[in-house]
């Protein structure tokens, strides 16, 4: 094997000053040799599921505090779920990445409105945002709603406003968004399933 | 799935084609591993990149993409031609006994009743010979020429080996060899299973490339075994709840569908959804229609849904054409839309043709986005440089982007892709002042309701009289939401055998759909979730994961639709006396007086087998369709070339050009013209996932930047060399519809195929990458393909079409 | 010395011996390369555990990335495209630190304690005591430790020691979706491979077998490969690796003698430490030794 100069130097260089420092009975440090704690000694723990593939992985979302008021919980490091039958505590490279999609520098944090040939973004409440969506949607509905068709079949629909639905909602956000939808006449909605 | 992620486990042959399990779903592609390491199970890839999952394959076999069909109906002309197939079943289970409508035809690559004008099918051929009872003939012997059997042997009969491989490249040994591996499973104690995704389903004939597979499935006697079935895996965590809720203008909770302008009333409705059955003696399940839908117009309109005005039928919009994906950005093209809600969906980015996406959404006088991130949706009208050319001032939309909730900051429940519903808790607040999904809407309903309640307008009615019954009304809760979907009892529920005997008590939770009633005494906002919230309480918050029976059925785990039922036609499992194929293996048995095992039976639980009642109960039939008239594009699933093709004719049919393409796919005005040919973009094009990102997500994710920062496209090292590209090379790859700029990765997993005497080409386009985000800016692949579906769910042929390379 | 929750085996640049009359379970982390599919969910949990994020790079026309390990990528998988009579294989092998049983690492180190090995085989830097020479780099055999440009501070995989203290698998072991990786006792972990080895015998894999390199007296991370005759096919997984000879020749002659031969790099070397701290030394070092190198 060759050998530099260079790495010979080192070799040496290293072991004996490292011996010669203990052999003269001086330590710089205590260096002691105690693993790092366990980060999630007290954390919580909260049964979770990953919102990426259909595989629907069980996730464990640690958080800091213990639910005490004064305790922001704020999540901390996110695993598997061990106990799920499916993923049994393991987790893809998406999943095992949660952490960074829960705390993405790119959050939206508020109601923000582009307005027409504008070129930025403007924070407004949530009591504007719903005020001026709805009365979009009102001027649009009272204007194109179709109550009968050309052979006078009631059809009441809405069809000039649409709505594409989350896949990545609760089945309950789904259903939710389905009546109100079918509530308001619309018929223009898809969701992503096809995609 | 028919079956379920853990069931993977108790396959002898896993197929994977059209799909890329390993990558696109790692943590179920684990029971894969499960199979190979505990059954010795064998993995067969057929794909046309060696992807993550040939790595861990047993064989692999290149094919082009677009040319599924004729691989698999080879397969099919292998296993009919060498006898490989499972005839017991097949005799029984399936429709191959079946006498067809002797004017059927199939010529030239198109079936009878073909309209071109509409590029749509008269399906009035495509018909059973019925008995005087109105009950399909069948010959058992199955010689007769116009039996199923006999005409499924004479349309695959031309999908001979050598073709097969002219039109696929597959080598002609590879070919034979997967051939020769499935028709393995045709033992009646052997099982494969398919494991699918949107590489199959992402093409103009997406639905019939599964068929394929479903024939194969059924022939081999592999439906409702464990470890067989047809295996969807699904994209996202809930897509398929969110399927199951029919979010489709054309649909309506539990895949009813929604009236249209030719049902003028309920009766009307009803008559057309309402199936008598075509073999006597059979469960025929879809004749409770009527009770699905009436308790879903109870559950919506609750007391103002009566009797006297037809369950307020008229309440429910009619629809008046398509109204998909592809559909709604058409409309929104040509001006006919003014609003647009996007929740949690980036269409810029995955929409097929994203000048056409960004026109339309410029069109818009008001666009909202909800979302946990900035979509690159939300930003249409932003110049990104390259990425996004646009003239903001030029683009009057308003756009309102409102912040909503991630899975960790919400509770509910999500439904995987084998259907079990689990419920999840919420861990932590959102950041600032985001909030849950259903404020958002609630707070957007409300709202409205208040401004008709106060200035009247259009058509109050149905949306005064949509039940609301959420103790604070701004803020449904989940609990509430499930036990609505689920199902109660609005008066006490009788038996219909003794009227006198109380089944379940006015304002309970019903247990199971078959309680639901047509009468107006049930409420059920989805009847395929009946039964997830009973009156024991939440049984998707289940969380046994005891499994005795060691097949991973894990019944006390969270909660699978239909009715805790784990792996679907579990019936076909047993011979017709009820044994088992594979006793190591038993769902059901029949024992007793009653079905019994190891799943819920997808049987009544009494039937004996000398009642003939066969297993496939959703269809009329009793049994499965080998021939299904249900189908936009022909009853047999036929190969057609891409509507980006490398080649000039289809091979199947080279003298008739209706019939290169899908003849019944529908394309729009406009996109037509905007379809490449082959003398200019020579390569096809395929688009897909990597196992390090999900979608347009993750690219807001810095682990996952990390690991996988910037975009790349894939091609062999032969077109490289042509080309003169070297891996890590910036290229420029074009399509008729725009271009977009990646680095090159050269790789010796992507090959040339030799195609009809052709060298083809793949150049593979990893999506993924976008304007916004933590990982490095890229081109939006969806600039590439091109605006056409599949015949009959119209989801997009993102999987195969052509381009051009070029070093940038 | 505090009362540790690992039981130490050898502490660099120590001659005091640690106390040795417990006897813990040796561990060990089976990769089983016939299993793996290169997913990098590893690379991410790492990361995501140790609370380390690596940059976001570039695109060099291959799947690895981050392309080589870093002081804080500390795992990588490394991805081959072997062709041989027509069949291409994709080898994926999960790259980081083996925890040999012989550590080479801790050997060369000069700085007391920045190096531990635990009884139960995990060798373990701490980084408080690292004075960031770089020696750990040059001892390795697998060529693992990375310094930081940012605390030049050495850094590798640790196994995850706080995870295994608390009787927890490692963030890559427990994460892995194809069970890939095992962990477990090194007995368990020899078991598991043996009956990974009939199987791939069966599958055709001749010379399918366990990677736990000898030469530095077995490790605490083992490969199951498909090609065990031919390691190099692997990202060039070493054949045969053993401790640097400098390592070895240190240990033979100098310790004993106490060297005159190299006393003067010796006091030269803490005459700086004790008078200027470990960093300034390593660098003073480095710049001497690289000056002879160019001449």
């Amino acid at each position: 094997m060759q050998v530099s100069r260079r790495q010979f130097f080192k070799i040496c260089g290293a072991g004996l000053s490292g011996s010669s420092i203990a052999l003269m009975g001086f330590s710089p440090a205590p260096a002691l040799a105690e693993v790092r704690s366990f980060k999630l000694a007290r954390a919580t723990e909260t049964r979770n599921m990953c919102p990426y593939c259909s595989v629907s992985c069980g996730v464990l979302i640690y958080t800091t505090g213990d639910k005490s008021k004064n305790a922001k919980a704020d999540i901390i490091h996110i695993e598997g779920d061990p106990d799920n039958p499916v993923n049994r505590g393991t987790l893809c490279p998406k999943g095992a990445g949660l952490l960074d999609m829960v705390k993405s520098p790119n959050r939206l944090k508020y109601p923000e409105v582009r307005e027409a040939g504008s070129n930025e973004w403007k924070r407004i409440s949530w009591d504007d945002a719903i005020t001026r969506i709805t009365k979009h949607m009102k001027a649009d509905r009272d204007a194109n709603f179709v109550e009968k068709n050309a052979a006078g079949t009631t059809v009441n629909r809405w069809n000039t406003f649409g709505f594409l639905a989350s896949s990545a909602a609760n089945n309950e956000t789904g259903y939710l968004t389905h009546k109100i939808l079918r509530g308001l006449g619309a018929v223009a909605f898809e969701t992503q399933a096809r995609i | 799935m028919t079956n379920h992620w853990v069931d993977i486990k108790n396959a002898d042959l896993v197929i994977v084609m059209g799909g890329n399990a390993a990558e696109a779903h790692p943590c179920g592609f684990k029971w894969v591993i499960e199979a190979k390491k505990e059954r010795k199970a064998k993995l067969v890839v057929v794909d046309p990149r060696f992807t993550r999952s040939a790595a861990v394959a047993d064989y692999y076999a290149p094919i082009r993409s677009g040319a599924d069909i004729a691989f698999l109906g080879g397969v099919i002309n292998y296993l009919l031609s060498k006898d490989k197939i499972h005839h017991e079943y097949v005799k029984h289970y399936s429709n191959a006994t079946f006498l067809i409508n002797p004017d059927f035809k199939f010529e030239d690559g198109i079936f009878s009743g073909y309209n071109a004008e509409k590029r749509n099918y008269a399906k009035d051929t495509w018909s059973y010979q019925l008995d005087k009872d109105g009950y399909a003939k069948v010959d058992e012997t199955m010689q007769d020429p116009n039996c199923v059997f006999q005409l499924m042997k004479k349309h695959y009969s031309r999908y001979t080996p050598e073709l097969v491989s002219k039109v696929t490249g597959t080598p002609k040994d590879a070919f034979l060899k997967v051939c020769e591996m499935m028709a393995e499973t045709a033992a009646p104690n052997k099982t494969m299973t398919i494991l699918y995704a949107l590489g199959w389903t992402e093409h103009s004939k997406g639905s019939q490339n599964i068929r394929t597979m479903a024939l194969i499935q059924i022939l081999l006697g592999n439906m409702g075994m464990a470890g067989g079935g047809i295996n969807a895996l699904r994209g996202h965590a809930n897509v398929q709840g969110i399927t199951d809720m029919c979010l489709f203008g054309a649909n309506l909770p539990g895949y009813l569908t929604s009236p249209n302008e030719a049902d003028v009333d309920r009766k009307t409705y009803l008559e057309k959804r309402t199936p008598k059955a075509l073999r006597p003696n059979q469960m025929n399940f879809a004749q409770n229609y009527p009770k699905w839908f009436t308790s879903l117009q109870k559950a919506w309109y609750g007391n103002a849904a009566t009797d006297k005005n037809d369950y307020a039928f008229d309440w429910l919009p009619k629809i008046d054409g398509a109204y998909d994906t592809l559909a709604i950005f058409e409309r929104m093209h040509q001006g006919k839309m003014n609003g647009f809600v996007c929740q949690g969906y980036n269409p810029l980015a995955s929409i097929p043709n994203k000048k056409k996406v960004g026109d339309a959404l410029a069109k818009l006088k008001y666009l909202v986005v909800i979302d946990p991130l900035t979509t690159d949706t939300s930003e249409f009208w932003k110049n990104h440089a390259e990425f996004n050319e646009v003239d903001s001032s030029k683009i009057q939309t308003e756009v309102f982007r409102l912040p909503c909730n991630l899975f960790a900051e919400d509770t509910g429940s999500f439904t995987n892709s084998g259907r079990v519903i689990q419920w999840h808790w919420k861990a932590a607040d959102g950041p600032g002042e985001s909030k849950r999904d259903v404020e958002i809407l609630a707070s957007l309903f409300l709202k409205l309701k208040e401004m008709y309640a106060k200035d009247g307008g259009k058509f109050p009615d149905a949306m005064m009289g949509l039940t609301w019954p959420y103790r604070i009304p701004g803020k449904p809760a989940p609990e509430e939401l499930l036990m609505e979907i689920n199902g109660k009892a609005l008066t006490d529920v009788l038996d219909p055998k003794d009227k006198t005997k109380v089944l379940v008590k006015a304002g309970e939770q019903l247990g199971t759909f078959g309680l639901l009633r047509d009468d107006g005494s049930t409420s059920c906002g989805n009847w395929i979730y009946c039964g997830s919230w009973s009156q024991g309480g939440n049984n998707t918050a289940k969380r046994d994961n005891s499994d005795p029976s060691g097949l991973g059925q894990t019944l006390n785990w969270g909660y699978a639709w239909p009715v805790n039922r784990r792996i679907i036609y579990n019936r076909a499992s047993a011979d017709l006396a009820g044994k088992p194929w594979d006793a190591k293996r038993t769902l059901l048995k029949w024992a007793g007086g009653k079905w019994v095992g190891n799943d819920v039976p997808d049987m009544r639980p009494d039937a004996a087998p000398e009642e003939g009642v066969m297993p496939f109960i959703m269809n009329p039939e009793g049994v499965a369709r080998l021939f299904a008239p249900a189908m936009a594009d022909g009853p047999f699933p036929e190969h057609y070339e891409p509507f980006e093709t490398p080649l000039d004719k289809n091979p199947f049919h080279p003298n008739n050009p209706k019939a290169t393409s899908n003849p019944a796919a529908r394309v729009y005005k406009g996109d037509m013209e905007v379809f490449g040919k082959a003398k200019d973009f020579p390569y096809v094009a395929t688009t897909y996932r990597l196992v390090e990102h999900f979608h347009y997500w993750t690219k807001h994710s810095k682990l996952n930047a990390v690991v996988q920062p910037e975009q790349f496209v894939e091609i062999g090292e032969e077109l490289a060399k042509e080309k003169g590209i070297a891996s890590g090379d910036k290229v420029k790859v074009r399509s008729m519809r725009g271009f977009i700029k990646a680095v090159a990765v050269v790789t010796k997993r992507i090959k040339a195929l030799d195609v009809d005497g052709k060298k083809v080409h793949t150049v593979g386009l990893p999506n993924h990458w976008g304007f916004k985000g933590v990982a490095k800016s890229g081109y939006i692949v969806n600039t590439l393909t091109p605006f056409v579906g599949d015949a009959n769910a119209q989801t997009p042929e993102f999987k195969a079409f052509l381009v051009n390379i070029e070093k940038a | 010395m505090a009362l540790q929750s690992l039981d130490i085996a050898r502490r660099s640049a120590t001659t005091t011996p640690p106390p040795g009359v417990r006897q813990t379970t040796e561990v060990a982390k089976l990769i089983d390369v016939s299993a793996c599919i290169g997913c990098k969910a590893c690379q991410v949990a790492c990361m995501e555990w140790n609370d380390i994020r690596d940059e976001v790079g570039s695109c060099s026309g291959v799947y690895d990335n981050p392309v080589d390990l870093t002081a804080k990528s500390w795992t990588v998988m490394r991805y081959a495209e072997v062709e041989e009579k027509g069949k291409l294989e994709w080898l994926i092998r999960k790259d980081g630190c083996m925890h040999c049983a012989d550590p080479g690492c801790l050997k060369a180190c000069p700085a007391p304690g920045a190096i531990i090995q635990y009884a139960n085989g995990i060798v373990d830097f701490h980084q408080e005591n690292c004075i960031g020479c770089g020696y750990c780099v040059t001892g390795c055999p697998f060529n693992v430790p990375r310094i930081s440009k940012e605390d030049n501070k050495a850094y590798k995989c640790s196994l995850c020691s706080d995870r295994v203290a608390v009787g927890q698998a490692p963030a890559c072991a427990k994460v892995c979706p194809t069970g890939a990786i095992q962990f477990g006792s090194k007995e368990q972990m020899k078991d598991y491979a043996d009956k990974r080895l009939v199987d791939l015998k069966s599958r055709g894999y001749d010379k399918a077998g366990l990677y736990d390199p000898q030469g530095v007296g077995g490790t605490h991370v083992m490969y199951v490969l498909h090609h065990a005759d031919r390691p190099e096919l692997y990202s060039g997984l070493p054949d045969n690796p053993s401790i640097s000879p400098l390592v070895g020749l240190w240990k033979g002659f100098a310790k004993p003698l106490a060297t005159v031969a190299m006393a003067a790099v010796a006091l030269g070397s803490l005459f700086h430490y004790v008078t200027k701290g470990p960093n300034e030394v390593s660098k003073e070092l480095e710049d001497e030794l690289e000056k002879e190198d160019a001449k």
